[in-house]
């Protein structure tokens, strides 16, 4: 059985004029991580709070844990946790507080299901008698989690769990989700940011409602069409300007330190013609290195055919 | 209920009592403005006039006139000026502001009283401002009627003295008695109405919300737990109340404190259930405490008859007053302390009260959203 499907949810909000979900389509195996990848106003929370039947969609059917978001929403509410995109705890209640409510609340306590939450658990223990809105972003968001985990949900929503978060942080919170997957917890996660797409067993990318591609992470990236190359220069700003004039140039964007890009056909990909014409127009310490693309790479291609 | 949602209920109760004990601007709200409101209604604003200004003109310099001269000498709300001042001079005086009152004994006046038993004694005063003048003239009687009662007690012969103004319950028009039962209603309907729809509204804001729809919690529990801790601590409010209305205003309860307290409890939980019902619509904390305060506080205020008589107002106000459940509840209190009646003076009262209650509550449990939208 899978723990998450999705049939053509399509949501819009003001009655109508604002589509945010359009016909989005998915399917979260038992167990598995999946990642739900897209920039913000993509429509990630839209389809996370469908499926934690906290809005209805205008059309299509969608199940979780095998029960319907409509009709049995009463059960999954029994067997889900989640994680708004928000913090959204008792900010005037202490860790502990916090944690004993939620426990308590989902019929169970943190002695019984300790084992599960331990290993995140321990690193905000220190500060449980702390008021949670006097946490950092890292030990919110670990605290968010607990709560979130505290009655062993089944299937976990996780919407932008790390967004505003400090990178270690962000490490060790993809760490600790990696160590629930092995406690056979279906998760759900959504992120802005294309790194953590990579962690996941599953990706979809999404943007403007739609569902453009679902594939592991490794398979995502496969899909790119063409060559991909990074490209480098004394003088970075006018090389974007050189690279996009460039008659060969299907598209060139500054990624880190390098600017990539990608030809209209693969013939075009001739480096020694690009290294002249770039010379010619006053490049120097120039750095030409084809590269395996990335999932942003991928995000940034399909999304450019999206809006033309 | 079996002891699962028990433990439930219990938990949130006691995470309610965590946020009102933790934040001072609602401790403030919940204990500091009440008792405001009793000192400020029964000691500033009180409508009693002490140390008016009258002249009484003694045309008769008897026994009798003498008598009573004394006496509103003695009343601490009057400060007395002899003269024998002509129609003129008076109503000179009165539109001078000099003077709020005066009052006259006519030639004879013990005269008639001892032989015809029936004298009369004029009053005049300014009724530019007619509340005044209606308490001034209301001490006034009152005073002469003692007089009678005591002649009375010992002559055996009833005597009249005209005006007679009989003044029920409130003989000396005392500020507290009316106040009181008010500050109660507004009291109680501001804890109530107003916390519990910010205590709602707020859990929206901050997103808890969603966690909270998002869980086995059954939304009957949220709105039960969301209400009793607003439900003690208005009860204790309500306590407070009557303890400062006996000791500091000197105000004694008359009837039942039993019957009270039901009465306060049912009008509490229709204050809740307004709460609610407000917060149902209200989407920040701000907007829940702008339509408590338009939509409950100033009814309450303003059309329960504790700040401005009902009868006065136009026919389609009085109509409005019938739906506001401080009313009700204001008459209750109003027969139970002042008056001492039980219950059966006020059982229409209280069946009203219960039905606009029991409206609300079905009502809101129809409402209450299980989802976001």
């Amino acid at each position: 059985m899978s723990a998450i499907t999705l049939d053509n949810i399509t949501k819009t909000y003001n009655k109508g004029t604002v589509l945010a979900v359009d016909k989005a389509t998915f399917e979260v195996a038992e167990g598995e991580t999946f990642g739900l990848i897209g920039p913000d106003g993509a429509g990630k929370t839209s389809i996370f709070r469908v499926l934690t039947t906290l809005l209805l969609a205008e059309s299509g059917n969608a199940t979780v844990a095998g029960f319907d978001v409509v009709k049995e929403y009463a059960k999954i509410r029994d067997c889900i946790g989640y994680m708004p995109g928000r913090f959204s705890l008792y900010q005037d209640l202490t860790v502990e507080e916090n944690l004993n409510f939620f426990a308590t609340i989902f019929n169970t306590s943190i002695k019984e299901n300790y084992d599960l939450i331990k290993d995140i658990y321990v690193q905000i223990e220190p500060f449980k008698d702390r008021r949670a809105g006097k946490l950092s972003g890292g030990m919110k968001q670990k605290l968010a989690l607990c709560c979130a985990l505290i009655h062993k949900p089944r299937v976990l929503f996780l919407d932008e769990p790390t967004t505003g978060v400090d990178a270690v942080s962000r490490v060790e919170f993809w760490d600790m989700l990696k160590r629930l997957k092995h406690q056979g917890i279906s998760i759900l996660v959504s992120t802005p940011y294309m790194d953590e797409a990579a962690l996941c067993d599953k990706i979809a990318l999404i943007e403007g409602g739609k569902i453009l591609s679902i594939a592991s992470p490794a398979d995502t990236v496969k899909k790119y069409p063409g060559k991909l190359f990074a490209v480098k220069s004394a003088n970075m700003h006018k090389l974007l300007q050189d690279l996009r004039s460039y008659e060969g140039t299907y598209s060139c964007f500054t990624f880190g330190d390098a600017m990539h890009l990608s030809f209209k056909q693969d013939a075009d990909a001739d480096v020694s013609k690009l290294t002249a014409y770039l010379t010619a127009k006053g490049q120097t310490n120039l750095e030409i290195a084809e590269i395996t693309a990335g999932i942003e790479d991928y995000f940034i291609r399909i999304t450019e055919k999206l809006n033309g | 209920m079996n002891t699962a949602v028990l433990k439930q209920l219990f938990a949130f109760i006691q995470k309610e009592f965590y946020h009102v004990f933790r934040d001072r601007k609602t401790l403030l709200m919940l204990f500091g403005v009440p008792i405001a409101q009793v000192l400020l209604f029964g000691f500033v604003l009180s409508n009693e006039i002490k140390g008016s200004r009258i002249v009484v003109c003694d045309y008769a310099k008897d026994y009798g006139s003498q008598e009573i001269i004394r006496k509103i000498e003695a009343s601490k709300y009057f400060k007395v000026q002899k003269a024998a001042l002509t129609h003129d001079q008076i109503e000179a005086e009165l539109r001078s502001g000099n003077i709020k009152m005066a009052v006259i004994f006519p030639d004879h006046f013990y005269n008639d009283l001892s032989h015809l038993n029936k004298a009369q004694i004029q009053i005049i005063a300014d009724a530019s401002d007619p509340n005044t003048a209606t308490t001034l003239t209301s001490y006034l009687t009152s005073i002469i009627n003692d007089y009678q009662a005591e002649a009375l007690a010992q002559t055996n012969v009833s005597q009249t003295i005209v005006p007679q103004v009989k003044m029920l319950y409130n003989p000396e028009l005392l500020g507290a008695p009316n106040f009181v039962p008010g500050v109660m209603a507004l009291v109680l309907m501001l804890i109530c109405a107003m916390m519990t729809s910010i205590a709602i509204v707020k859990e929206k804001e901050m997103g808890t919300m969603e966690i909270l729809l998002v869980s086995p919690l059954k939304p009957y529990l949220v709105i039960l737990a969301k209400t009793i801790p607003y439900l003690l601590v208005s009860l204790l409010n309500l306590a407070a109340i009557l303890l400062m209305s006996v000791y500091l205003l000197d105000l004694a309860i008359k009837g039942s404190v039993l019957l009270l307290f039901l009465e306060s409890t049912l009008f509490i939980i229709s204050c809740l259930a307004l709460g609610l019902w407000i917060s149902v619509g209200a989407e920040s904390q701000m907007a829940a405490m702008m339509t408590s305060q338009m939509s409950l506080m100033l009814p309450t205020m303003m059309l329960t008859g504790f700040m401005f008589p009902i009868e006065n107002m136009p026919i389609w106000m009085q109509g409005i007053s019938y739906i506001v459940p401080s009313r009700y509840y204001y008459t209750i209190v109003k027969a139970i302390m002042l008056q001492g009646l039980g219950f059966s003076a006020i059982w229409r009262e209280t069946l009203v009260l219960a039905f606009i209650t029991f409206v609300l509550i079905v009502v809101n449990i129809r409402k209450f959203k299980i989802r976001l939208a």
